[in-house]
């Protein structure tokens, strides 16, 4: 069934044999591929293997994987050059045999220095792997060139410095680069650079000419997004292409792409570094040279294999208080596959198989982080590949396309884990989360900190009931969720202010229109656990256990309780209202650049340290321990296995919770069914009834106890063991210890 | 309509075609060696659930199981110890246009009026039944689970004079129930059946021992350790040797 699609004649190269439109004139990628791509609704039969030469390279980066391991996590660090887009030469694994070519440094695995963020993190990360930063890269970010770090520290408040030490906002990215915006890398395969550069240019001389402070700073801003463009050509050149015109066939098309995305990832060592949806697009040209003649099938495999090689190579400096926050050294690199178009059309394609298959030809690997916009009306053969790999390596994440496509239509990419956005027109101020397991506490504490003892919230009347009562509990929590909201904002607003002024991301930005939309992501973390305490004060006994300064410890609850994570309404719209609740509070507040106000549910692996840093909670959560990642249940407390669980999150309401609703499942192969077929057509059907359910994200873990319990004694057995961790894949051997134990102690659905 | 419920499973995805909501019903008249819910056998305990609740919460699972093509399967425990309030339940299935499934290992089966009026009553509204074959010889059936197996072959002939479809499962415990003469003798009488659409060899496992240790009892089969693939495949050989699937 495939579509045929009536070739424009009158194109000329590059765009010969391609479908005219709105695209020839004006930057629209989505008009190019909508006019262009080719629907797929075949099966996985049509897919080639590795050549020897992807073969012999992935030996390569295995060999330099375990090198790595064996240096202690990191193989080389820069210690000398500044990144920039043109700071180092070319690099490359086996010039001879790859067909996509570009390393961040001068070589692969050698990690890149980026002071711009802050120059005590750029030291710190080095020396924590035993390298010292060059003395005078020091004194010049330290005397002469301010960074992002500093300029968030020279405008916190007291109260800011002290939400940030308690622990009640956390992850705040004023010690590392924000990331999670997507350049449209598209952009420079199809209209090559000096096309991007003469638009910018255009938008520079059409802005306002009254000179407020939004329009200097949107001028500076664009004449640094031209000049990255230019840089990004200097940087292909210097690996021998001349990108300034669109790519003419399909490998010219990977290598444009890559090399626009290798500039955004040597400048900018953002938490998240995503990639877009560059599968179907890149597709068009597959097709094209297929259809000429002039590629074959396992030539388009081999340039997809060897891109995705690429994408598997990007590293970053990371200090150890990173690491602890975003555990397995992630980037991020999410590549967003399939999803449906407004007019209805599936958009998938061969290519969309072939990205999936390099987990076939490579090995399962966390990275690029393999994002299906998962849609009921998939083709089905898509759909039972997608499962069919997911059962086999885990290595996928599933994101509801259906409740998407209406918020930001039919061409838009998850940056980082769940964060939807449209590509090259809008972009997001990352906002980490709140706690709000804490804030509970702060409010029958009346402001005072349970671990540090000190009053970090606002001074309100404590709780000083024995049993705590209900509506008391909620109106005091209320109170301090309101106070929380404000505080939250205005620290991002600062946060994001500085980012912008020090350390811009220009050649990203190059990447968008000129006149976008921001949003102002915030988040929260512990929102089972409030549910759940809440829940317990409510239907059940709450007893507080106090100090000997009156400060609420520890509680004792008598009775039993409905508990998230069983499609229990009496506690599930608790977490509901909780969502709405917040999010209401955070739109009071305005936003720098006028960001508008979105919301996620998801903590990646932060759900460790968050619980480190909260005390006992009304829910029998002991002090110190983990608390659920994103919007999971806490485990143990499911009694009603899969499907109860998944149906208590898709109650969340995502329209309050717009930058994305993050939810695990990990399950044992024998509990999906006997045979494999039982298995894909039942991962089938659950994924389509949460996507009916309007359920939000789902990770999906196939694999047993018994195997991570050995990786974790023989991680050199286990190069490649990956596993979905909220949102993100992570190499399950690269994990701390702690976090280990806290996935292998999560709910793994086991039924008999 | 109230029934004494063990517990719910919203993802059953062996027991029965499909995604199965499960219901684990109170109460059995087996004391099968090697039984993994030992935690149902008590009668007239558990948990007291309404057909209208049950079917609430179900109805919140269709997108799952309309999309997998599966549905309810009543299990235990033993399901027929509690027919009325399974024949309302399944009539109110059948309402929504649910698949329903009984587990049963025919363990309370009866030929008396009462019971089989109550049968023929239920058996309207049911679409599959997985019967547990247990063994074929009778005194070591009486051994393995307290019973002799009389009343539950000929309730196997029953369904199969009815034409109720099943699907006939083995639960393979090495030393006990994989004797290859039990095997050929048990491959015969299936063969007789005339209504079955599959034939399971539930290989024996140790994942409910815990719960006899909960309950304070003493575990049968503690040095048994489950069987091979090989010998599972050979079971089902033997046991599919003459069998007429419909």
């Amino acid at each position: 069934m495939v579509q045929t699609i009536v070739k424009d004649e009158t194109l000329k190269e590059p765009w010969k044999g391609f479908t005219g439109g709105t695209w020839q004139k004006e930057i629209n990628v989505r008009d190019f591929i909508l006019k262009n791509f080719t629907q797929y609704n075949g099966n996985d039969e049509f897919l080639a293997v590795a050549t020897p030469a992807t073969k012999e390279l992935w030996k390569q980066v295995m060999e330099l994987t375990k090198k790595e391991r064996d240096n202690g996590g990191v193989y080389d660090m820069d210690t000398e050059i500044v990144s920039t887009i043109i700071s180092h030469g070319p690099g490359y694994l086996d010039q001879n045999k790859e067909t996509i070519v570009g390393v961040q440094t001068d070589e692969p695995f050698k990690r890149s220095m980026q002071p711009f963020g802050g120059i005590r993190m750029a030291k710190a990360a080095l020396e924590s792997y035993g390298y010292e930063l060059n003395k005078e890269v020091e004194k010049i970010f330290t005397d002469f060139r301010k960074t992002h770090n500093q300029g968030v520290f020279d405008a916190y408040t007291k109260e800011m410095l002290l939400a940030r030490k308690a622990g009640i906002i956390t992850g705040l990215p004023d010690a590392y680069g924000r990331g999670r915006i997507i350049g449209d890398y598209r952009r420079v395969a199809l209209y090559g650079v000096d096309f991007l550069m003469a638009e910018k240019k255009k938008a520079h001389e059409s802005t306002s000419k009254i000179m407020t402070e939004d329009t200097i700073r949107l001028r500076e801003e664009i004449s640094e997004q031209y000049r990255a463009l230019n840089e990004l050509k200097q940087l292909a050149e210097s690996y021998g292409f001349d990108i300034s015109k669109p790519a003419t066939n399909a490998k010219e098309a990977f290598q444009w792409v890559y090399f626009a995305y290798l500039a955004a990832i040597k400048e900018q060592n953002g938490a998240a570094m995503s990639l877009g949806r560059v599968s179907t697009f890149l597709d068009i040209y597959v097709d094209r040279d297929i259809a000429n003649g002039t590629l074959t099938e396992q030539e388009a495999q081999e340039l997809v294999d060897h891109f995705v090689m690429k994408l598997r190579l990007v590293k970053f400096a990371r200090t150890p208080d990173y690491n602890e926050l975003f555990s397995g050294d992630p980037t991020w690199v999410t590549e967003s596959i399939g999803g449906m178009s407004m007019d209805g059309r599936a958009l998938v394609t061969k290519n969309s198989f072939r990205f999936l298959h390099t987990l076939d030809n490579l090995g399962p690997a966390p990275e690029p982080n393999l994002t299906v916009l998962w849609s009921t009306q998939l083709p089905e053969g898509f759909k039972k590949y997608c499962a069919k790999m997911s059962i086999k390596t885990s290595s996928i994440q599933y994101e509801n396309d259906d409740i998407m496509r209406p918020e930001y239509g039919d061409d838009y990419g998850i940056a980082c884990c769940v964060s939807a956005m449209e590509i090259g027109k809008q972009m997001q101020f990352f906002g980490a989360r709140a706690n709000l397991a804490k804030a509970l506490l702060y409010a029958i504490n009346g402001g005072v900190d349970e671990k540090l003892k000190i009053q970090v919230g606002p001074k309100f009347q404590p709780i000083t009931s024995d049993v705590l009562d209900y509506n008391e509990v909620m109106e005091s929590f209320d109170n301090m969720m309101e106070w929380l909201a404000g505080l939250y904002i205005n620290t991002l607003n600062i946060i994001h202010y500085m980012h912008d002024k020090y350390s811009y991301e220009r050649i990203e930005m190059a990447l968008h229109d000129t006149e976008i939309l921001r949003t102002m992501a915030t988040g929260i973390a512990g929102l089972s656990v409030v549910a759940d305490s809440l829940s317990a004060i409510k239907h059940a006994k709450v007893k507080v256990i106090r100090d000997e300064n009156g400060l609420a410890v520890d509680f004792e609850t008598e009775g039993d309780f409905p508990k998230y994570g069983n499609n229990d309404d009496r506690v599930d719209s608790i977490a509901v209202e909780l969502v709405q609740n917040f999010m209401k509070k955070l739109k009071k507040h305005p936003t720098y650049r006028g960001s508008m106000h979105t919301m996620s549910i998801l903590t990646i692996t932060s759900n460790v340290v968050y619980g480190k840093k909260t005390g006992n909670t009304p829910d029998g959560r002991r002090a110190g321990e983990p608390f659920a990642p994103g919007a999971n249940p806490m485990h143990g407390r499911d009694t009603k296995g899969t499907l109860a669980s998944l149906s208590s999150v898709a109650k969340l309401p995502y329209e309050y919770a717009l930058d994305g609703i993050s939810n695990t499942f990990s399950i044992v192969p024998k509990a999906l069914g006997k045979e494999e077929v039982a298995q894909i057509t039942n991962l089938v059907a659950i994924l389509d009834g949460y996507a009916a359910k309007t359920g939000h994200h789902l990770n999906v873990n196939v694999f047993n106890r018994e195997t991570l319990l050995d990786a974790m004694e023989h991680p050199e057995e286990y190069p490649q063991l990956t596993i979905r961790v909220s949102g993100y894949a992570v190499n399950f051997i690269k994990l701390t210890r702690e976090q280990q134990l806290d996935v292998i102690n999560r709910t793994f659905h086991e039924t008999m | 309509m109230i029934g004494n419920i063990h517990s719910i499973e919203t993802l059953g995805t062996v027991d029965g075609p499909g995604i199965r909501y499960i219901v684990f019903t109170q109460g059995c008249l087996l004391r099968c060696q090697f039984c993994h819910n030992a935690d149902t056998w008590e009668i007239g305990t558990g948990k007291q659930m309404s057909v209208s609740e049950i079917i609430d919460d179900l109805k919140t699972y269709l997108p799952f199981i309309d999309a997998s093509g599966g549905g309810i399967t009543v299990s235990g425990g033993e399901p027929l110890l509690q027919i009325p309030f399974l024949i309302e339940l399944f009539k109110e299935c059948k309402k929504v246009g649910i698949h329903t499934t009984i587990d049963s290992s025919g363990g309370c089966y009866s030929t008396n009026d009462h019971f089989q009026k109550q049968l023929e009553e239920l058996l309207k509204y049911t679409d599959l039944i997985l019967l547990d074959l247990k063994h074929i010889d009778r005194e070591k059936h009486k051994k393995l689970t307290g019973l002799t197996n009389d009343h539950i072959l000929t309730f196997a002939r029953h369904l199969s004079d009815k034409r109720v479809p099943v699907w006939v499962r083995h639960v393979l415990v090495p030393g006990t129930t994989d004797a290859t003469d039990d095997l050929e003798k048990l491959g015969k009488f299936i063969g007789t059946l005339k209504n079955v659409k599959k034939i399971e060899v539930l290989p024996y496992h140790k994942l409910g021992v815990y719960k006899w240790e909960a309950l304070g009892l003493q575990y049968p089969l503690q040095d048994v350790e489950p069987p091979s693939e090989e010998s599972v495949g050979r079971a089902y050989q033997l046991l599919t040797a003459e069998v007429q699937y419909i």
